[in-house]
């Protein structure tokens, strides 16, 4: 509002301005004196204008100070305009379809070879399955495994609890025989492992009728089943406490990261189950559940699936622009962003298929369909398997690249795994990319280098729909801050990352609060991660920055 | 590959010999990207631009003004003499008339200002930095074809060290380096660097009757190559025409206004460089070329570029509205003809480490910084060029400008979340209230 009053005053003493002096050349000597009153006076409405501005914010502040301003009374001299909190962000939101139509500019697709095919591979058949304590954050490193090797368990029963919250329980995703438990550093455990069953067999449940059972029955339903690890708590990213109430529900029906899965493809024939957990999902919130809804126009992504355009029950947003448009920090942004105080719960598509599942057929289903992808890949495309499957199950013989990283999840914010290691729980995505490790002559020099990127420095942004080979190199060495403004050209957030980063470095807890580090996961800052010139690990920093302000609050 | 196996074998120790090692590192970096992969916890991919990219973009937009510089110090040395009035005559002699005098000062400003920033290197145990190669590209263009090698080494000694080093090296200092450098010039050596005589080069004095001053590049190596293909060679002989004064455009406007200017020298010739000034600051056709590389390729900022021609605009407008002096009444569309405006605009400004870091703090920035460069310009009579100084003035501002639209951006935050916590209270409130009515 104050800019709004101060620029309206500019724009005055400009055309003033302009007009004098144009007056000044067309006349004749002798208004030279003129002219300066002119100016004269200009300067002296710029005195009283600053005074005026002064005084009316110290009357504010006295008004404060006293405390008589808590009523929300007018204490300025000026009259209360209509206030203005959206701030200067750039986004046209208009009515579209059945939802809001968000557009947004910032973003940036990274053109990758090996998109999986809408095809699911029956050749590929997993074995092995192991759930991963370390992949829930805030859990104690040594939970307390109710399981021995050699037990046989079926899809649902509990395998482990923490014993700090020991509501919330961790269970099977296959039936099988327990064959490991396998600890990692300080004895912490790292992985239950289960060899499953041919025929997959399921423990039974007395299902609660969620349309009429009490909100607390149907937690602790959840709780039981193993259902409410499927929840994620925004702020920083954790399980929650078994008391929290969301404010909201987030799904995002798309996702936009590199060679990321089809979930139109994965949502096909699920229509039921996805609408049945719509409906629990609703019970568990004092406000909505929302889909973020793929809006994007032109050739990018034509097909959205019915099962998503007919969901019921929920309030839809629809998005178009580039990645990370599809994460759904992104979207929470633009619907109902997070405030400190805020719990707001994620989940994914296959989440609510599960939870879905649960009240529909009365079984703990942990089906996902996992797209393999990446450039080395002899043939990118889907799996049907379930949470925690074993990577070399997975690839093996699928992998044609030598010298290749796996990772679980897509190339901006997956990890890293061996063939001997398993999906984590979140992941519907496996990337496999060529190890970078080679020196590239003159590479900084090079005008067609092969590689994507944003800048416009490499003229292949001139040639359309390049897809490129993804390489793990790093292009370039670890440097100070330098570039300003490249992060907020891919972040369509109201966010300005560079300085947020900045305060997280220097542990100021107020500036990162009020930059909005609460609105923000590790997933939400990749991109500008993959931007930086100076290579600076965002997605670690930001981390630190969430833990800190954890431990604070 | 031979070349790598090459640096592999000369590699030296990093323990016995840190210093070696960093020099090593430094240049096997320019000739081999390194080998070094993304770690897990982050990103696996990165974008294919770094900063020795992004430096060597800006010296690449720098070359046409390197190339016009280096002519015009021939130029302006010949017309003083009466000699090739026109841009392009005797060419051969005012290449080399200008590369015998950049030369040195750019190896010089080169050698100083990275034996500086390895040795910081190696001190502290980092890669070095590239933010050097663009201050070293820059300072040679800012300083006149005349000044003493010796003031310049202890210029940048004194930029880079205490500018730079002292706060952190690249990208943790608060004033632009070249700017600093040429600031140190300025108050601790005023006469070789401001005045009528200093920017026509190797003149005993500027004035008629004064004669050039030629060593044995000019009249040893050049000549006898020139004698060679029987083409002019300088003359030593020669004198300085008569009315010769070696006043820039703006110290002749500072005396009397557009009218005097315009005595000696043509609209064209402002705008198109043939004119007495720093090195790289006069030619704008060609300045501005290299600031549209720098937009279009998104290096440099265009938010800061365009607010500070508004800036300056806005401020010459007004001087032209006062018009208390003949320097105010120039009118403000000419003020862009003289000085060095658009250099200052497009490699000054534009660096990115002391600029604002914010988007709408870049208006800001700019537009200030044409505000106050015009005045400095016009208003005060011991400087007659305005933008070093507000420069570097505003670059001690930019943290406060950021400071106030970081704290809008944490207000828009604060309201929103205050907003939502009166609205939890409100159906708190209502909720109860049907809690009671039910009882």
């Amino acid at each position: 509002m104050l800019k709004r009053r101060f620029s309206s005053l500019l724009s005055i003493l400009f055309i003033l301005l302009f007009s004098i002096s144009a007056s000044a050349q067309t006349s004749a000597g002798d208004s030279t004196n003129y002219m300066t009153y002119g100016i004269v006076a200009i300067a002296a409405l710029l005195f009283l204008a600053v005074i005026t501005f002064v005084s009316d914010n110290l009357l504010m502040i006295q008004a404060k100070r006293m405390g008589v301003d808590e009523d929300g009374s007018n204490y300025s001299i000026f009259p209360k305009g209509k206030d203005n909190t959206e701030g200067d962000f750039v986004e046209d939101a208009v009515t579209h379809k059945d939802g809001e139509m968000h557009n947004l500019k910032q973003g940036f697709d990274i053109p990758l070879q090996g998109v999986a095919e809408n095809v699911i591979a029956n050749d590929i058949q997993v074995n092995t399955f192991a759930v991963q304590p370390t992949n829930f954050k805030g859990i104690s490193p040594i939970p307390k495994v109710v399981v021995a090797v050699g037990d046989e368990v079926k899809a649902g029963d509990h395998l482990f609890f923490d014993k700090k919250n020991p509501d919330v329980k961790y269970v099977a995703p296959v039936s099988g025989e327990i064959i490991a438990i396998n600890r990692g550093a300080k004895r912490a455990i790292t992985e239950v492992v289960i060899l499953a069953d041919k025929e997959q067999s399921f423990r039974s449940f007395d299902v609660p009728n969620y349309e009429t059972c009490s909100r607390k029955e149907l937690v602790d339903f959840l709780l039981d089943s193993g259902a409410w690890v499927h929840f994620t708590q925004r702020p920083f990213g954790v399980t929650p406490a078994t008391t929290d109430v969301p404010e909201n529900i987030f799904i995002s029906t798309f996702d936009t990261a590199p060679l990321a899965p089809d979930l139109d493809f994965i949502i096909d024939g699920n229509g039921e189950a996805f609408q049945r957990g719509l409906d629990v999902l609703t019970k568990l919130t004092t406000g909505h559940v929302h889909l973020g809804m793929d809006g994007r126009t032109g050739p990018k992504n034509p097909y959205v699936s019915p099962v998503y355009k007919e969901a019921k029950n929920v309030r839809k947003h629809w998005f178009n622009g580039l990645h990370p448009i599809g994460n759904v920090g992104v979207q929470i942004h633009h619907v109902d962003p997070i405030a400190p105080s805020s719990k707001v719960w994620t989940l994914s598509v296959q989440d609510v298929l599960t939870i879905g599942d649960l009240f529909l057929i009365g079984q703990y289903n942990a089906k996902r369909t996992i797209a393999l992808t990446g450039a080395e890949l002899g043939k990118p495309r889907y799996v049907e398997t379930y949470i925690g499957a074993k990577i070399e199950d997975l690839l093996k013989g699928q992998i044609e690249g030598e010298n290749t990283r796996i990772i679980a999840g897509d190339v901006l914010s997956g990890r890293t795994k061996t063939m001997d290691g398993y999906l984590n729980f979140n992941d519907d995505q496996i990337t496999v990319m060529a190890e970078g490790n080679e020196v590239a002559f003159l590479g900084w020099l090079n005008p067609f280098k092969g590689k994507p990127s944003v800048s416009k420095t490499y003229p292949s942004g001139l040639f359309g729909d390049m897809k490129y080979r993804a390489d793990t190199n790093t292009n370039g060495e670890h440097r100070a801050f330098v570039v300003t403004g490249q992060y907020e050209k891919v972040l369509p957030m109201d966010i300005m990352p560079q300085a947020l980063m900045k305060s997280i470095l220097v542990q100021d807890f107020e500036k990162m609060e009020g930059l909005g580090i609460h609105e923000l996961l590790e997933e939400d800052i990749a991109i500008c991660e993959f931007v930086c010139t100076s290579k600076q690990p965002l997605q670690k920093i930001l981390r630190q920055g969430l833990d800190f302000v954890q431990d604070q609050g | 590959m031979a070349l790598i196996d090459f640096f592999k074998k000369i590699e030296p120790d990093k323990k016995k010999s840190p210093f070696l090692h960093t020099v090593y590192d430094g240049f096997f970096t320019i000739f081999y990207t390194p080998d070094e992969v993304t770690a897990d916890g982050g990103v696996h991919m990165r974008d294919a631009m770094d900063l020795k990219r992004l430096m060597i973009h800006v010296v690449l937009a720098l070359q046409l003004a390197y190339i016009f510089g280096t002519i015009n110090i021939g130029h302006q040395h010949f017309a003083a003499l009466g000699l090739y009035p026109g841009f392009l005559e005797g060419l051969h002699l005012k290449l080399a008339y200008g590369l015998i005098k950049i030369l040195p000062i750019f190896i010089v400003s080169n050698i100083v200002g990275l034996a500086i920033e390895f040795w910081y290197a190696a001190k502290k145990g980092h890669a070095i930095e590239e933010g050097y190669l663009v201050t070293g590209a820059l300072i040679p263009l800012i300083v006149p074809p005349d000044i003493p090698l010796w003031i310049l080494v202890m210029s940048i000694f004194f930029a880079v060290v205490i500018g730079k080093e002292a706060f952190g090296g690249t990208g943790m200092n608060i004033l632009n380096i070249a700017l600093l450098s040429r600031v140190f010039i300025f108050f601790a050596y005023p006469t070789t660097i401001s005045g009528d005589e200093v920017w026509v080069s190797g003149l005993t004095a500027a004035e008629a009757g004064a004669t050039p001053v030629y060593n044995w590049w000019h009249t040893g190596f050049f000549n006898t190559i020139f004698g060679w293909f029987n083409t002019d060679a300088f003359e030593p002989a020669r004198m300085v025409v008569d009315g010769y004064t070696g006043a820039t455009p703006l110290s002749l406007a500072y005396k009397g206004g557009w009218e005097a200017v315009t005595e000696v020298y043509t609209t064209q010739q402002m705008w198109w460089g043939g004119i007495p000034g720093s090195i790289g600051e006069t030619c704008k056709p060609f300045i501005i070329a290299g600031a549209l590389m720098l937009v279009a390729m998104g290096i440099g900022s265009w938010r800061i570029m365009l607010s500070m021609l508004v800036g300056a605009a806005v401020t010459a407008m007004a001087m032209n509205a006062w018009g208390a002096s003949p320097f105010m009444e120039v009118p403000w569309y000419y003020q862009f003809y003289m000085g060095s405006f658009f250099f200052a605009m497009a490699f000054m400004a534009t660096d990115p480490v002391t600029a604002t870091s914010t988007t709408t703090g870049k208006l800001w920035y700019g537009f200030f910084i044409g505000m106050v460069g015009m005045i400095i310009r016009v208003m005060n009579p011991a400087y007659p060029e305005g933008w070093m100084l507000a420069i570097l003035f505003m670059n001690v501002f930019a943290p406060l400008i950021d400071h106030y639209v970081l704290q809008g951006n944490m207000n828009r935050r604060m309201a929103r979340a205050e907003k939502k916590a009166a609205l939890v209270v409100a159906t708190d409130a209502t909720e109860e209230a049907v809690q009671e009515l039910n009882h």
